[in-house]
């Protein structure tokens, strides 16, 4: 199949951008969105051209590096699935696709469509340690854990870290990105002792990069996994009572 | 020479209200609650105008029993008036936030895209900063309009007489779709609103999550019907004096 790729390029973080057309030729539609871009990159490079820079790890949609714009949905128009696992038979021949960057305050622009996510990384590290014992593996099931909160943990942890909900977003919001983060931790008694703590760190971290959440739901049907709004809900209860709670009453600094 | 060790900067703190207040999830909360006054308000507010419908002196009974609300425990209008400084406060509470938030988003978001297609977002909730600003105009003209009357816009308005107020203010056709037309932005905002306000306040449970939707939907319809029948039942002369 033949496509025109409608491609945004970007010389560097400060560089002005622009879009620029390229033809993609005798593609397979068996081929993933990544390596019809691998195959125009080839064509770019034999021809002496910069090649498309775009990121992308693990390809098999669990490590959450590949993040594109794609005809105007992140990961393009197959919905929960990443960039990777997007296959090429989902487009008609002689397609104009147009591929952009996240755009985000928060995640300035590297080059052409990478896009610098760190910003998520301090949301994470802001989110500090959990008090378990280390050591030798523990006994199974010697600390019970509900299985209900066992599952919505699982829901939240299945969150890579993609990005795609702040790409979504009109406002430009990491609020379900934040919540899963937070949830998965907050749902199990080991993240207990540090829970309200946590969540008022990582929120507080998380707005000074991003902006701030309207309930319009689009990132999480631009998420990849799935993962539900109510995460949103309750980090938004957690960062309330982290905020008026007596914290000296549960044995925790003020 | 010896030096110092610089005392760690003490970081001052906000009056713990201003400091959640100042966090973007603090804010939305706070917009909710006010939000929760202000749909309190505008339901009790249709409510009370469906005396209309009523004999012609039991509009102005109620308009006098607003008045006269909490006597003879309370002085009258203090109830009145304590209310309407209640409501006050939490509108420019509502407006500040929504505005202030809506400046933040803006600057996380300072390009937007070649393309972009939405597939949850709905009009009314991206659209809610333009809906509250035709409410907010709407408010401001509606007081002007019916509680101050001010002669350039009501010259035949007469303190007291609610009902004829109301009938001799609606009467112009212009007037009764300007009055409708609000109320449909009003209704898009609280279509979204009365929704986004159990997320902003973490109120989640998978067995009532449904009927938080079903409930905005249904108090739409209810304020909306309400308001709307107004504006047309005086303008077509189905309510006259």
């Amino acid at each position: 199949m033949n496509l025109t790729l409608k491609v945004w390029r970007q010389d560097g973080p400060a560089a002005a951008g622009r879009f620029v057309m390229y033809d993609a030729t005798d593609i397979s539609p068996d081929m993933s969105f990544l390596e019809m871009l691998d195959a125009v990159n080839e064509q770019l490079i034999s021809e002496g051209q910069l090649p498309i820079e775009f990121d992308h790890d693990c390809r098999e949609g669990i490590c959450g590096t590949c993040s594109l714009m794609i005809d105007g949905i992140p990961h393009g128009p197959q919905l929960s699935t990443a960039t990777c696992q997007l296959h090429m038979r989902k487009f008609a021949d002689g397609d104009t696709i147009t591929i952009e960057p996240w755009r985000a305050a928060g995640f300035p622009i590297v080059r052409d469509l990478v896009v610098d996510r760190s910003a998520f990384d301090r949301i994470i590290e802001a989110g500090g340690f959990i008090s378990v014992a280390t050591g030798s593996a523990p006994d199974a099931n010697l600390m019970p854990v509900p299985q209900a909160a066992a599952e919505a943990a699982m829901d939240a942890a299945a969150c890579i870290g993609c990005g795609a909900c702040v790409a979504a977003c009109p406002n430009g919001a990491a609020q379900l990105f934040t919540a899963a983060k937070v949830s998965h931790l907050n749902l199990l008694p080991q993240g207990q002792p540090e829970r309200l703590m946590r969540t008022v760190n990582m929120v507080d971290t998380m707005e000074e990069y991003f902006g701030s959440c309207t309930n319009i739901g689009e990132c999480t049907t631009a998420c990849p996994k799935d993962i539900s709004l109510d995460f949103i809900a309750l980090m938004n209860r957690d960062y309330v009572r982290g905020k008026v709670k007596q914290r000296r009453l549960t044995g925790q600094r003020a | 020479m010896t030096t110092t060790a610089e005392a760690p900067a003490k970081k001052r703190s906000l009056p713990w209200f201003l400091e959640f207040y100042n966090s973007n999830v603090g804010r939305k909360w706070v917009m909710a609650i006010s939000g929760i006054v202000g749909l309190g308000f505008v339901f009790f507010h249709m409510f009370g105008n469906l005396h209309l419908y009523e004999e012609p002196a039991r509009f102005d009974e109620y308009a006098e029993g607003l008045r006269d609300f909490g006597e003879p425990i309370f002085s009258r209008t203090l109830i009145l008036w304590i209310a309407r400084f209640g409501l006050l406060a939490a509108f420019a509470v509502h407006v500040h936030a929504g505005f202030t938030l809506w400046w933040k988003n803006r600057k996380a978001k300072p390009v937007g895209y070649e393309r972009q297609q939405f597939v949850e977002a709905t009009f009314a909730s991206r659209y809610m900063l333009i809906t509250g600003v035709i409410v907010l105009a709407f408010i401001v003209y509606h007081l002007a309009h019916l509680t101050w009357g001010l002669e350039f816009l009501n010259p035949s308005f007469t303190r007291g007489e609610a009902r004829e107020n109301l009938i001799e203010g609606l009467e112009s056709p212009i007037t009764a779709g300007w009055y409708v037309v609000a109320n449909l932005a009003l209704g898009l905002h609280i279509l979204h609103g009365a929704w986004s306000l159990f997320q902003s306040l973490g109120v989640t449970h998978p067995r009532f999550n449904r009927w938080r939707r079903n409930f905005a939907v249904g108090l739409t319809a209810v304020i909306v019907a309400g308001n709307v029948s107004f504006p047309i039942a005086i303008s077509t002369g189905l309510v006259g004096s």
